[in-house]
C-alpha cells in the first residue's frame, strides 16, 4: 500500500487539488475566493497532463544516439495553451468582481442575492 | 488547391480575423462592418461545405498539411456541416440586427468590443463543431465561453453582472471537467484525434479511467448544454444579457454543447459503451423528462417574457437529449432536428422581444424589462412583433405546419419504436404545457387594453427583418423538410453505422 502511495504520488496531489479547489469554489460566498478555488482546480489538471508525460531522466525527443529515455512533450505544450485560458478566464473573473464590486457595493455571494432578490420583489409589488 | 479545398480552415478562420480587426479599429461602425462580412463570409462557407458534404462524403482536412493523428484535423460530416450551417446562419441573422439593437442596451464606446465579442464567440462555435482534435474543442470551446461571459455582462442591468459571474464558474467547472475527461482519454490512448482514439478505444474499453472520462466529458458538457438540474446558469444569463446576445446565445451555444456529446457519445466512445453496457440512456431519459415537466411549469409563472422563454429553452433542450436516450436512428435524428428547428424557432422570439425592449425603452427612461405587466394591449401598437412572437410559439408547442411540429413528430416516432405509448402522451401532455406560457403572452397582448396614449410604433425595419427571416424560416422548415429531415436523417444514420 505504502508502494502504491509513493508510485501513485502525483496522482494524489491532483486529486487533492482537484477536490479542494471544487470546494472552495462551492463552500465560499466570497466571490474572490470562489476564484481562487477555481484556480487551485484548473491547476490541479495541468498537473495530472503533465505529470504521466515526465520520465524521471528523460530527456525531449532529440534523435540522437546518447539519448535512450524521452519524455512526453506533448502533454507541456497542451498545458501552456490550457494556462493561458486558465489567465484568461481568472483576469475576466477578477473584472466582473470589480464591476459588481462598483454597483452592488458587496463581493459577498449572499448579499448579492439578497439585493437581487430585493429588487425582484420590488418589480413583483409594481406589477 | 483550390479556394473550395480550404472551405474548412476560412470557415473558422474568417470570424476569428474579424474579432481583432474589430479591437484594432476602435469604432461601432466599422467593427460591425467586418464582424458582419466575417459572418456572411463564415455562413457562405458553412453553405460550401455542407454541399461539398452532401456530394463528396465527410472531409478531412489537415491544418498545415500535417497528417492526422499527429497533425490537426478538421472534420466535416453530415452532423458537423448541419451545425455549422445552424451557427453561422443565425450569425449572419443577429449582426445586422444588433446594429440598432445595441444602440439602446450598449453603451455607444463598447460598441467595437461588443462585435469584436460576437467575433471571437462566433469563430469558437464554428471551431468546436468543426475540428476533429479532442484538445481543440477544448480551446475552442473557451474562446466561445469567455466572449459569452463577456457579452452577457455588457447587460444594462446590473444583476447581468452577478449572472455573467455564475455563468463563468460553472462554465469553467464544466469546461474542466471536459478537459480532465480528455486527460484521461488521452493517458488511456496517446491520441488526441477523435477518430483515431475511437479506433484506440476499442482496445481499451470500460477500463475504470475511460469510463472515468466518460464521466468527466458528460457532466462538463451537461453543464454547459444546461441539461437538468444543471441549468440553473441558463434563466438570469438569457434574461439580463442584451437581447441580440440572448438570441445568438439560445440558438447557438447550447446547441453546439449537445453537438459536442453527440460527438463523444457516437463517435468517440461509441453506442455498444454508452447504451448497453451503462445505464446512461436510462439517466438521460429521466433527467429529460424532468427538464420538459419541470422547467414548463416554472416558464407558466414568469412574468418577464425573456426568463419565461429562457425556461422554455431549459425544456426543449429536455427534448433534444429525450431523442439521444432512445438509442435508434429516429431518436437521434429527432434530437439533431430539434437542435436546430428549436435553434431557429427561439432566435426569433428573442429577436422579437428585442424589438419590444427596443419600443419600450424610447417610452420611458432607462432600459425596462419586457414584463407582462408593460405589454398590455402590444398587438395593437406593435402588430408584426406580436404576430412573429405567436407564430414562432406555435413552433414551440409543435403545430403542425411549423418546424417544431417535424422534429416533435420523429421524436414521437422513436418512442412509439420502443413501444413505449405513455412517452407519447408525455410529449403531448408537455405540449399543452407550452400552449400555456404562449398563450400568457397572447393573453397579455392581444386581449388586455392598451394604456391610455399609445401609440402604434414598430421596432425598426433593420431589426424587424433579421426576426422575420427566422420566423419565415420555421414556417419554411415545417413545411418543407427534405433540408433539415434529410440531413438530419443522414447525419443520424451516419453517426450510428459508426457506432456499431
Amino acid at each position: 500500500m505504502s508502494g502504491g502511495v509513493v508510485e501513485h504520488f502525483t496522482y494524489i496531489v491532483t486529486v487533492f487539488l482537484m477536490v479542494a479547489g471544487l470546494y472552495i469554489v462551492m463552500a465560499r460566498g466570497n466571490l474572490i475566493k470562489k476564484l481562487v478555488g477555481l484556480s487551485v482546480f484548473q491547476t490541479s489538471v495541468y498537473l495530472l497532463y503533465v505529470a504521466p508525460g515526465k520520465l524521471i531522466g528523460g530527456t525531449a525527443p532529440i534523435l540522437a544516439p546518447q539519448y535512450t529515455v524521452y519524455s512526453n512533450p506533448l502533454p507541456h505544450v497542451l498545458i501552456l495553451t490550457a494556462i493561458v485560458v486558465g489567465v484568461a478566464t481568472l483576469a475576466l473573473g477578477l473584472a466582473l468582481t470589480v464591476r459588481i464590486k462598483e454597483t452592488y457595493g458587496t463581493i459577498e455571494e449572499d448579499e448579492i442575492t439578497a439585493a437581487d432578490n430585493a429588487v425582484q420583489d420590488a418589480e413583483d409589488a409594481h406589477s | 488547391m483550390s479556394l473550395a479545398a480550404h472551405l474548412p480552415a476560412l470557415q473558422v478562420v474568417l470570424p476569428l480575423l474579424s474579432a481583432p480587426l474589430a479591437v484594432l479599429l476602435r469604432h461601432g461602425g466599422f467593427a460591425f462592418v467586418i464582424v458582419t462580412a466575417g459572418a456572411w463570409a463564415a455562413f457562405a462557407a458553412a453553405i460550401g461545405l455542407w454541399l461539398q458534404v452532401g456530394e463528396s462524403g465527410t472531409i478531412s482536412y489537415h491544418i498545415g498539411s500535417w497528417a492526422p493523428p499527429w497533425g490537426i484535423e478538421y472534420r466535416v460530416d453530415r452532423l458537423a456541416s448541419f451545425v455549422l450551417l445552424l451557427v453561422s446562419g443565425t450569425a449572419a441573422v443577429v449582426l445586422p440586427y444588433s446594429r440598432a439593437s445595441i444602440e439602446r442596451e450598449i453603451p455607444r464606446n463598447l460598441h467595437y468590443l461588443y462585435y469584436a465579442m460576437f467575433g471571437l464567440c462566433l469563430a469558437g462555435l464554428l471551431g468546436i463543431t468543426i475540428t476533429g482534435d479532442a484538445f481543440n474543442v477544448f480551446v475552442f470551446l473557451e474562446i466561445s465561453s469567455l466572449s459569452t461571459y463577456v457579452m452577457i455582462a455588457l447587460g444594462r442591468d446590473r444583476r447581468a453582472l452577478a449572472a455573467s459571474y455564475r455563468y463563468l464558474i460553472m462554465g469553467t467547472i464544466g469546461a474542466t471537467f471536459f478537459v480532465i475527461g480528455v486527460g484521461f482519454l488521452y493517458l488511456m490512448t496517446g491520441t488526441l484525434n477523435l477518430v483515431d482514439m475511437a479506433e484506440r478505444l476499442r482496445s481499451v474499453e470500460s477500463s475504470r479511467p475511460v469510463l472515468a472520462a466518460l464521466a468527466f466529458i458528460t457532466v462538463g458538457i451537461s453543464l454547459k448544454l444546461a441539461l437538468f438540474p444543471l441549468h440553473q446558469w441558463l434563466p438570469n444569463a438569457y434574461t439580463y444579457a442584451p437581447s441580440a446576445v440572448t438570441a445568438f446565445l439560445a440558438a447557438t451555444a447550447t446547441k453546439v454543447s449537445v453537438y459536442v456529446l453527440i460527438r463523444f457519445w457516437y463517435s468517440v466512445f461509441g453506442e455498444t459503451l454508452i447504451f448497453e453496457r451503462l445505464p446512461l440512456p436510462e439517466i438521460l431519459f429521466v433527467l429529460s423528462l424532468a427538464a420538459m415537466f419541470i422547467a414548463s411549469f416554472t416558464a407558466i409563472f414568469q412574468d418577464n417574457l425573456k426568463r419565461l422563454f429562457a425556461y422554455s429553452s431549459v425544456c426543449q433542450t429536455g427534448y433534444i437529449t429525450l431523442g439521444m436516450s432512445f438509442d435508434s436512428v429516429n431518436g437521434l435524428t429527432a434530437a439533431i432536428l430539434h437542435l436546430f428547428n428549436h435553434g431557429i424557432t427561439k432566435a426569433a422570439i428573442f429577436l422579437l422581444i428585442g424589438g419590444m425592449v427596443f419600443v419600450l425603452a424610447k417610452n420611458n427612461a432607462g432600459l425596462p424589462a419586457p414584463t407582462f405587466d408593460r405589454l398590455a394591449g402590444l398587438a395593437k401598437r406593435m402588430p408584426l412583433t406580436c404576430f412573429g412572437i405567436v407564430i414562432a410559439g406555435l413552433s414551440l408547442i409543435g403545430v403542425p405546419g411549423t418546424a417544431g411540429f417535424v422534429s416533435k413528430w420523429y421524436l414521437i416516432l422513436a418512442a412509439m419504436e420502443k413501444g413505449q405509448f405513455w412517452i407519447v402522451g408525455a410529449i403531448l401532455l408537455n405540449s399543452l404545457l407550452a400552449v400555456a406560457y404562449v398563450w400568457r403572452f397572447v393573453e397579455v397582448a392581444y386581449f388586455k387594453p392598451a394604456p391610455e396614449g399609445s401609440e402604434k410604433r414598430e421596432a425598426p425595419l433593420s431589426m424587424l427583418i433579421p426576426a422575420w427571416i427566422l420566423v419565415i424560416a420555421t414556417l419554411w422548415f415545417g413545411l418543407d423538410t427534405s433540408i433539415t429531415a434529410g440531413t438530419a436523417t443522414e447525419a443520424a444514420q451516419q453517426l450510428v453505422k459508426v457506432g456499431r
